[in-house]
């Protein structure tokens, strides 16, 4: 068996057990914890693609999930479009977006740490701007209302979200496996490792990045569509504040970056410990994130590679120790 | 629109907080000078000065002004043992993974913060919480002025150290030629950890200057850390003179913006600033090219 079909077959094989989830159990704590763990490891897939494989630290990534909320619901709500037709366009807006700040940065050659100040100061711009025009509601937030329908993306059931859901994120991983096996995902890497040598033998790193942070947008954006069909309601602070970004960063960091699995189990991983964690110490403000920020402390000392590459580090102490 | 009378007060407010600001940025600017990372805790390390500043204050009745020295040796304290224990051995040689250590201690200040105070926005009260000074047309808050000045005497303090002392000169060694420092017996580890300490001892002196004529919540550190490093990008990263100017200058910024534009929309001339530095003159105004 190849590569590629070794990890189509992980694919299809992780989207038919989780979608039996959904016939085996009619449990809403079950579904709803199956949608959010799948959200979670869609985001942080989205940053893994630019992150990871490009090797662009963003920490504002949060800009693309609000611009992908925002114009779900601005366009059903004041364009009158239907949430299906909404979807793609709002995936579109993401998309420019991310073409226009990755034009920007990379052009004037921005990295590293720059790079990860100049997202986080865009999505503040952009918050900034939503709680100050009126087409996005200001501070006060877009509502959608409830029609629960098929037409309209609104389930009656937890069920229909969770089978969405899982379509964007089987989406995300068959993006992922094609950076993993194709031409543009070397590219990506290679100027992730060593831009100059990419450059060297004929790499164009601007356009490969802008791709690369085009492509990790339009997964961002969908995840904020899916937000807005599900919640009904977005405002400036949940669509462009730093919440979203540190949630998708820390997972795709935690589970480890530039691997195909890697941000599924670390959104899984890390909602289990939120999950865990709410149990037991109930609805104390902040506890979750405080053990977030305790495991990316804890993950980046330890395991810089993430709980994906874990084996590798078990492996490579064994030789070491052997040898 | 363009009256005197409400422009000069409104330059003279953005001038005073740009010393604070300034301080701020100092600390921020002297780590990446010496370290070469950038420190993300720094706004949430920011908060959790003030609240020490607020704690001590309406716990044990001891004056902001009055809490200087203890703020300024706890801060020092907590950033010596911070760089020490937990950011250098998470660095592995890579500035990404700094950035993200700093991130996850940000992160879990501003939320154990949100565990102990809660979310409310405090203020304390003192005797000259209220009074202002006449300067010409303008009426300043005392607290601003007193800030202005502790901020200028502080950061002049800074540059002594740095240019007259032997840790100084210990510490620009280390951030020139760290091997070349170590050769010449030189702890470099320890000369890290003091520059990070330091680092966040102007912020307790910021914090002394700012909480009587401001207020702290959990989050009040995220306005300053991206204010922070507009100051620092913009007036060049690791300049200390680019520091203090860059800090008053996008002190008018902010407070032009607010007249022009309010509240909220003026925050935007900042962060304007901050993305067209970093991508046309990311050296800064002062710093040398990278």
């Amino acid at each position: 068996m190849s590569l590629v079909q070794k990890d189509l077959l992980g694919i299809a094989v992780f989207a038919a057990l989780c979608a039996c989830v959904p016939v085996l159990s009619d449990s809403g704590v079950v579904l709803n914890f199956l949608m959010m763990a799948l959200y979670a490891a869609l985001l942080a897939q989205a940053w893994n693609v630019l992150g990871g494989f490009g090797g662009q630290f963003s920490f504002g990534h949060a800009l693309f999930f609000g611009t992908g909320a925002y114009s779900q619901a601005i366009f059903q709500l004041q364009w009158g479009l239907n949430a299906w037709l909404a979807f793609p366009l709002a995936i579109a807006m993401s998309t420019g977006v991310a073409v226009l700040v990755g034009a920007l940065s990379f052009r004037y050659g921005l990295k590293g740490s720059y790079f990860a100040l100049v997202t986080l100061a865009f999505a503040e711009v952009f918050r900034i701007l939503a709680l100050s025009v009126p087409f996005t509601g200001a501070g006060v937030g877009l509502m959608l209302p409830l029609q629960e329908s098929f037409a309209n993306m609104q389930f009656s059931s937890r069920k229909g979200f969770v089978y969405l859901m899982l379509g964007l994120v089987s989406v995300a991983l068959l993006a992922t496996c094609w950076l993993r096996h194709s031409r543009f995902g070397a590219y990506l890497q290679a100027v992730r490792d060593n831009e100059d040598a990419a450059r060297a033998i004929g790499v164009n790193p601007f356009a490969v990045k802008l791709g690369g942070i085009a492509l990790s947008a339009a997964l961002m954006g969908a995840a904020g569509v899916f937000y807005v069909q599900v919640f009904q309601y977005i405002d400036p602070g949940l669509a462009y504040g730093p919440g979203t970004s540190v949630e998708a960063l820390v997972a795709a960091i935690v589970g480890g970056m530039g691997t195909l699995w890697g941000p599924v189990l670390g959104a899984l991983a890390l909602h289990t410990l939120a999950d865990l964690t709410r149990n037991l110490f109930g609805q104390l403000p902040g506890i979750n994130m405080v053990i977030y920020g305790l495991v990316l402390v804890l993950i980046v000392t330890f395991l810089p590679r993430g709980i994906a590459g874990f084996g590798q580090a078990v492996r490579a102490w064994r030789h070491n120790k052997n040898g | 629109m363009f009256e005197l009378s409400i422009l000069i007060p409104s330059i003279l407010n953005g001038v005073t907080t740009g010393g604070v600001y300034a301080l701020i940025a100092l600390g921020l600017t002297l780590i990446y000078g010496v370290l070469h990372i950038i420190n993300f805790a720094h706004g949430a390390a920011l908060m959790l000065a003030l609240y020490g500043v607020y704690s001590l204050k309406v716990h044990l009745g001891i004056d902001p002004y009055l809490a200087l020295p203890i703020m300024v040796l706890g801060m020092f304290a907590l950033g010596y043992v911070l760089q020490r224990s937990i950011i250098n051995r998470a660095s592995h040689g890579k500035d990404e993974n700094i950035l993200l250590v700093t991130l996850g201690l940000s992160i879990m200040m501003e939320n154990v913060a949100l565990l102990v105070f809660k979310s409310d926005t405090r203020t304390i009260e003192t005797a000259y919480t209220l009074s202002t000074v006449a300067l010409g047309p303008a009426m300043i808050a005392l607290p601003k002025l007193v800030a202005f000045a502790g901020a200028l005497l502080v950061s002049g303090l800074l540059l002594w150290i740095m240019h007259a002392t032997d840790l100084g000169r210990a510490i620009r060694a280390v951030a020139k030629e760290k091997h070349g420092a170590k050769l010449m017996g030189i702890d470099v580890d320890h000369v890290y950890a003091l520059s990070f300490g330091i680092g966040l001892a102007c912020l307790g002196a910021a914090a002394c200057f700012l909480m009587p004529a401001f207020y702290v919540n959990p989050m009040v550190g995220n306005g300053f850390v991206l204010v922070a490093f507009t100051i620092v990008v913009l007036g060049g990263m690791g300049s200390f003179a680019g520091a203090l100017l860059g800090g008053v200058l996008i002190g008018v910024v902010e407070s032009l913006g607010g007249l022009y534009l309010g509240e909220s929309l003026g925050q935007i001339g900042i962060f304007a600033i901050f993305i067209v530095v970093l991508l046309f003159r990311p050296q800064g105004l002062f710093g040398a090219k990278a």
